[in-house]
């Protein structure tokens, strides 16, 4: 058989478009994950039963597919709460929620690495806490960490592939909409591929990037 | 003035590592605390800055309850600074930095003014030529010296020392060493866990032996080395030389 991009050529730009929602909710979905995950980090390290909230909360989300919790959030919690909410909406709740959970689990991570006695040394200055983790712990672990953070941007990024299913118009969707109308498959799915390989190399070039920026030894 | 009262520091039930501790501290002397490991020492000098909560007791700087949960730390920890065995060095900051960074969020310096003086301060400990270094580019002997910098660049009335030279070589021991030296009757209180005897010897005006949590004997080097009060400081004193 031959392959027909001449075909898809013409649709490309409606193809391409799809790229905007994956960006879009990726980068959202990265913000608030960064946000909730470092609380969730600092409430497990803390413990009590603000951190064991924190911690059912992570092991949930890392412990159910996405598919089914985007489905869950957009079909099934409407019925109880009997409010509808738009797709992207519910995107964005699962999307952060979920990468915030495993965030959550290498922030800790970071964290705990820090040198126990640095932290000390701090104290017996009189720094106060707020600073020792803005100023001595945060720039120190996240140096360290930065390669699993990217590590998740980039399986949070191809995640999103699944948003179709809420009714966003992503690169998945239009893909089919185009398989649909042109009835070729291989095509457009292989400019998907490439599209996400190359979001992808260019969100890790930002990681190694930020890594020199942030390298002191 | 420290004065201690009836301290008691225990980690469980049947951990017991501080039992009645009561001292004062005289303003400007120099106290060497030293012991056979385990007798408490460490603890002790960590809850003097509350690195270490007290069981029960009570600590006085100056009239100020240390130990009462209203007293604000921070500005106790401005008056005693710190020098671990470990250093401690924040190591992502460059050895100035190390020295200014509480100087601007502790003290409110000025940038300019803190580097300055941090500057300055990293000359006295002869590191004026490693200003721009990051720790993990100093020797031990150094990075102990930045850290001596930074604890003495906040113009504390009290320096505690825990075992300062004890994960460094001889000749590191004594470039540390000679920096402490210089310290003492200078008006600063300085009180330093040490196992080096030579140092204890010359430097303090006061020797405490500690021995399982308690301090057994306060004396003036001459009286202890010759002449300790208990047997088993005499044990002590007859292994170290």
């Amino acid at each position: 058989m031959t392959l027909r991009f001449d075909r898809l050529g013409p649709y490309l730009p409606f193809l391409l478009n799809g790229i905007w929602p994956v960006i879009i909710l990726s980068l959202v979905a990265a913000f608030f994950g960064c946000v909730i995950g470092f609380i969730a980090a600092l409430a497990k390290r803390r413990g009590g039963a603000i951190g064991k909230i924190f911690g059912a909360y992570i092991d949930f989300f890392r412990g159910t597919p996405a598919f089914v919790q985007l489905y869950f959030v957009h079909m099934a919690l409407p019925q109880i709460l009997k409010f509808n909410w738009p797709g992207w909406l519910s995107c964005v709740i699962v999307f952060s929620l979920n990468s915030g959970a495993y965030l959550a689990e290498v922030m800790r991570a970071g964290i705990e690495g820090i040198d126990r006695g640095q932290i000390e040394a701090a104290k017996a200055l009189g720094v106060k806490s707020k600073d020792i983790t803005r100023d001595i712990i945060v720039p120190q672990a996240l140096r360290k960490i930065l390669p699993a953070m990217f590590n998740e941007f980039i399986a949070l990024t191809k995640e999103t592939s699944i948003v179709s299913v809420v009714g966003m118009m992503d690169l998945m969707r239009r893909s089919s909409i185009i398989q649909g109308t042109l009835y070729i498959t291989f095509e457009p799915l292989l400019v998907v591929l490439v599209v996400y390989y190359l979001l992808n190399k260019i969100l890790s070039f930002c990681g190694k990037c930020l890594e020199r920026k942030l390298k002191y030894d | 003035m420290i004065k201690v009262e009836h301290l008691y520091k225990d980690y469980a039930e049947d951990i017991k590592v501080l039992h009645d501790v009561n001292f004062t501290f005289e303003d400007g002397k120099t106290y060497a605390i030293i012991g056979s490991s385990g007798g408490g020492k460490s603890t002790f000098i960590r809850c003097l800055n509350m690195l270490e909560v007290p069981t029960s007791g009570t600590i006085t700087l100056d009239g100020t309850v240390v130990n009462d949960p209203k007293t604000d730390l921070t500005k106790i920890r401005e008056k005693m600074g710190m020098v671990f065995q470990n250093f401690n060095l924040f190591e992502h900051m460059v050895a100035k930095k190390n020295v200014a960074y509480a100087l601007m969020k502790v003290k409110g310096m000025e940038k300019e003014q803190a580097y300055e003086k941090a500057v300055e301060m990293l000359e006295k400990v002869g590191l004026g030529h490693r200003v721009n270094s990051y720790p993990h580019q100093l020797s031990g002997g150094e990075k102990q010296r930045v850290a001596i910098a930074r604890a003495l660049a906040m113009e504390p009335e009290i320096l505690l020392c825990d075992e300062p030279t004890s994960a460094l070589d001889p000749e590191m021991t004594t470039e540390v060493l000679k920096v402490l030296k210089s310290l003492s009757h200078t008006g600063l209180t300085m009180i330093v866990v040490t196992h080096e005897m030579a140092f204890a010897r010359e430097v303090a005006d006061y020797i405490l032996y500690m021995d399982q949590g308690e301090i057994t004997e306060c004396s003036t080097p001459a009286e202890f080395f010759t002449n300790a009060k208990t047997e088993r400081a005499r044990q002590f004193v007859a292994n170290m030389l």
